[in-house]
């Protein structure tokens, strides 16, 4: 499945935008994306090894936390995007 | 260094003035160079404030617009490269939420003052650093690119557009 990597996260997927990985879930997806590309995990993933609060994670156009999260079934047509949030004031 | 065509930096502006006295909120599309040190904005996208809470001091962009917006950049062959929002009758400078919501290192974050629905100064500032341990907000100047003047006064760039498109007075 593609993998979409936003601006300031290419600089640790060898400034792809994009990345093609194999999994079944989100979970393992995710996983071998920072297997290929380690330098990314430590800015998804926090120190527990949980997904950072502010970045979100969408497959197709469904937010991961609102279906079966890291769990969620993938089809390798689907396209996940990792999205870090924006918000301020 | 953030450069803007000057139409898009007027609709940033235009934009806090019309969502005044909330804030407005959106995203710069366009391109970065190899380095880093240099974005260039296409175009703008605005963006729902999703805060009802407090729209006055605090905005908060849907996800799902992200990922629209970025795919669809990512058509375009553009990137996203910084984001924009206003600060009704407060000053242009980032404040403390406006940095511990910054994760977007390596884009440009673009401030206008709206005083009483008009807008006044807009400043960028460019969020740098390792990862969000080490990052902070660095002053950086903003600039334009050179169009067509209306009237038919060519600038510089102008020799690039087609005379067809050249505004008519």
């Amino acid at each position: 499945m593609k993998v979409l990597i936003p601006t300031p996260l290419r600089q640790y997927a060898d400034k792809k935008d994009a990345v093609d990985v194999p999994g079944a879930t989100v979970g393992e997806a995710l996983k071998n994306l920072t297997t290929s590309h380690p330098d990314l995990k430590k800015h998804l993933y926090n120190e527990d090894g949980k997904l950072r609060a502010f970045v979100n994670v969408y497959l197709n156009d469904e937010d991961i936390r609102y279906m079966e999260k890291e769990n969620t079934p993938v089809a390798q047509s689907d396209t996940l995007s990792i999205v870090p949030s924006i918000a301020g004031g | 260094m953030l450069e803007f065509k000057q139409s898009d930096y007027d609709e940033i502006r235009r934009h806090g003035e019309e969502t005044y006295p909330h804030e407005c909120c959106g995203v710069l599309l366009g391109t970065m160079s190899e380095d880093g040190d240099h974005r260039i904005v296409s175009t703008t996208v605005r963006c729902q404030n999703t805060r009802d809470d407090r729209p006055q001091d605090r905005f908060y962009i849907d996800p799902r617009d992200l990922v629209r917006i970025q795919r669809q950049g990512r058509e375009q062959g553009l990137d996203i490269v910084g984001f924009y929002h206003s600060h009704p009758d407060c000053p242009a400078q980032w404040s403390k939420t406006d940095f511990a919501e910054a994760h977007w290192i390596g884009c440009s974050y673009v401030i206008t003052r709206v005083d009483k629905a008009k807008s006044a100064d807009t400043n960028s500032f460019w969020l740098r650093g390792a990862d969000e341990e080490d990052k902070r907000f660095e002053d950086e100047p903003i600039t334009f690119v050179a169009v067509a003047q209306q009237g038919g006064v060519p600038a510089p760039a102008q020799a690039a557009v087609p005379q067809a498109e050249v505004p008519k007075k």
